[in-house]
């Protein structure tokens, strides 16, 4: 395993180069998906992979795991509350998941179907939220297995089991 | 109406992320949350019954003009007919009872909160596989409800839980992707998602030979083992005792069902058309699973082992009255599938307070338990005499309706190992309630209290349901169940009610 600080100062700095690109790569993937290929699952994934990236480079302990791990969870459930809201207001236009606001999306116009623009940006959030999560709950469980009781990531996803019940009468 | 069918999907899934969010409240919020919702859908259900009209909601639904001048809206098809009114009554029912139950059962576990978006999760999974106009959706349904039950089936963390959860998620992974295989097989020879579509191209002899025959075999085997058909059944006797006593009653009362049993129907039946070679498969599998699952079920010790070998043995019941191919068979499978939901969820339920109470679930350390604890013996007997086919509990009547459709059918064979399984079967649970309910109360045992309202009320319902379906039938269950059999398989002779589905979805004669 790597020193507490992460990896070598050389992935660090590339790192540091590399993660706006990608994130912004991720979030042009997601906002651009009712024109282009991609969408908000696809945006979801690189942005994730952005997060990982700079928490393998950095560790668990400057990056960021360290100040978004433990909101993980929660923007992974708000997000899955917006594309459900979103697919409710649906509802005001007709019919489930209809288009509440705009018109049908046309070629090279971003605003022109703003409801398709926002449920991309709720699946956003909630992939990207989602498969942090599960990298930060595979990481801790793997640490947790390596090293028992120093595992700080309990908060972000890992297992929180009960006590093996049926025994306690 | 109409529009309102995805909410038998969205009420679930926003419990489940509602529950997910509002976690640090506490799980009496979760839980109110879960128990609004399921009763919601419950209410849900008994409308669409009510108003007894089929409906395809296109969701997301997008209106084009084909290049033949044909207008076509192209979204996610979602389908509620016949079929998957009963389905979603079954498990309305059954989740409402299993939530009311797990308040108590639980209290004394950690991790309450993750229990409960993980129980919406399965909800929102098996309501969304029932009513999926197509394929892809189907599959990703049936995914979703049992990812969820993986988790579910891990949720004591002991050692044995954790072996039994990881080999429920190899199992069912490789059933997953013989089946998402099956999808990809049929997609490629035919450029077809939807149901109605591929059940056209199928009647018209668009798809056929190979391609289709490869497609039958990964969904036999896929949902198969999801029905747990008996080959393919080695995960449920490991994965449904070791969940909680709530969890095992959805998983052996509803999750077998939706992703296998109705799975199979919708996929043998209405899409791919009523096919003799499967039919046969049907009969001879569902036969093995018949006999040797209560073979297998009359040896044990452990009491929600022998409840697990008992669902594969009776979901053998189900699977050979589908291989009948005729109406009363599809019937009467369908009847049968909606009835162990009742009395099997009931028995793993009280197996989870008689476990509570005695501390064991071996029934050679219980006894006598009836004197102590009357509600839930009385909810135990009669969920058991219900699966035991005694006359007039509705178990008797399912089973009496397959032994004639298989013995019309001329497969006397059939019919003689069901009768047999059958006997076996009442066999089995004389020696549960012989060992469990009656007999001396062991002194270890002498000062247990039964366990609360909230434990034995949801049991003693489901089995008064279980006792009181010969009342219900006239009064409107028998049409919801024939309605069901309809949307699968005509009455003999007719040309295939599927036609029914496909002026349904595909709105035209």
């Amino acid at each position: 395993m790597s020193e507490p600080g992460g990896m070598s100062p050389i992935v660090r700095i590339v790192t540091r180069w590399l993660l706006g690109f990608v994130l912004v790569f991720g979030f042009a993937v997601a906002l651009f998906g009712h024109l282009t290929p991609g969408g908000g699952f696809a945006g979801g994934v690189v942005i994730t992979c952005g997060f990982v990236l700079a928490t393998l480079a950095f560790g668990a302990k400057t990056g960021p795991a360290a100040w978004f791990g433990r909101l993980a969870s929660t923007l992974d459930a708000v997000g899955a509350l917006a594309f459900l809201a979103l697919a409710l207001l649906g509802y005001a236009a007709g019919h489930f998941l209809a288009q509440w606001a705009g018109r049908d999306p046309e070629p090279f116009r971003l605003t022109s179907a703003p409801s398709l623009v926002l449920l991309n940006l709720a699946i956003l959030l909630k992939v990207g939220a989602g498969l942090f999560a599960g990298f930060l709950a595979v990481a801790a469980f793997g640490r947790a297995a390596e090293d028992v009781g120093t595992d700080e990531f309990s908060d972000a996803g890992a297992p929180q089991g009960p006590e093996p019940e049926g025994r306690e009468a | 109406m109409v529009d309102l069918v995805p909410l038998f999907v969205a009420i679930p899934l926003a419990a489940a992320f509602l529950c997910l969010l509002l976690k640090r409240f506490g799980d009496r919020v979760c839980g109110a949350i879960t128990l609004l919702g399921i009763l919601a859908v419950l209410g849900l259900s008994l409308t669409a019954i009510a108003v007894g009209t089929d409906a395809v909601n296109m969701a997301g639904g997008y209106g084009v003009t084909m290049r033949d001048g044909r207008p076509f809206v192209a979204g996610i098809a979602i389908v509620l007919d016949g079929l998957a009114r009963l389905f979603l009554l079954v498990v309305a029912v059954v989740g409402t009872a299993v939530v009311v139950y797990g308040f108590r059962y639980l209290e004394r576990s950690t991790g309450r909160a993750l229990y409960h978006v993980l129980l919406n999760l399965v909800f929102a999974g098996m309501t969304g596989a029932v009513l999926a106009g197509d394929v892809f959706n189907l599959f990703v349904f049936v995914e979703i409800a049992s990812i969820a039950s993986y988790a579910l089936v891990a949720f004591g963390t002991g050692d044995r839980e954790v072996e039994a959860s990881f080999k429920y998620l190899l199992l069912g992974s490789i059933a997953s992707l013989a089946i998402l295989i099956g999808i990809a097989v049929l997609y490629a020879a035919g450029g077809f998602l939807n149901m109605a579509d591929i059940a056209v191209a199928v009647r018209e002899g668009r798809l056929g030979g190979a391609a289709l025959l490869g497609a039958s075999a990964l969904f036999l085997f896929g949902f198969g083992l999801k029905a747990a058909m008996m080959p393919f059944h080695a995960w449920l006797p490991d994965a449904h005792p070791s969940a909680p006593a709530p969890i095992s009653a959805v998983l052996s009362g509803l999750l077998i069902k939706t992703t296998g049993i109705y799975a199979l129907v919708r996929v043998f039946f209405t899409i791919l058309g009523p096919d003799p070679r499967v039919q046969t498969l049907l009969l001879v599998l569902g036969c093995v699973s018949m006999g040797a699952g209560v073979l297998l079920a009359l040896g044990q010790d452990d009491l929600k082992r022998l409840l697990a070998y008992h669902s594969v043995s009776q979901m053998g019941f189900v699977l050979v009255g589908l291989g009948t191919g005729s109406a009363l068979g599809v019937t009467a499978a369908l009847f049968h599938a909606a009835n162990h939901a009742l009395f099997k969820s009931a028995l793993f339920l009280s197996s989870g307070s008689l476990e509570r109470m005695t501390g064991t679930r071996n029934l050679s350390e219980m006894g006598g338990l009836a004197r102590r604890a009357p509600w839930t013996a009385a909810g135990t007997i009669g969920a058991a005499l219900s699966i035991s086919g005694i006359p007039p509990f509705n178990g008797f009547w399912s089973k009496l309706l397959i032994l004639i459709a298989l013995f019309s059918a001329g497969l006397p064979w059939a019919g003689t190992i069901a009768a047999l399984t059958a006997l076996l079967t009442l066999a089995s649970f004389v020696k549960v309630q012989r060992k469990a309910l009656f007999g001396a109360l062991p002194e270890r045992l002498a000062h247990v209290r039964d366990v609360p309202a909230s434990m034995h009320v949801p049991v003693l319902v489901l089995s008064a349901l279980c006792l009181l379906t010969f009342v219900l039938w006239p009064l409107g269950l028998g049409d919801v169940v024939q309605g069901a059999a309809a949307t699968a398989q005509s009455a003999d002779g007719q040309p295939p009610a599927i036609d029914s589905y496909l002026r349904l979805v595909l709105g035209r004669p």
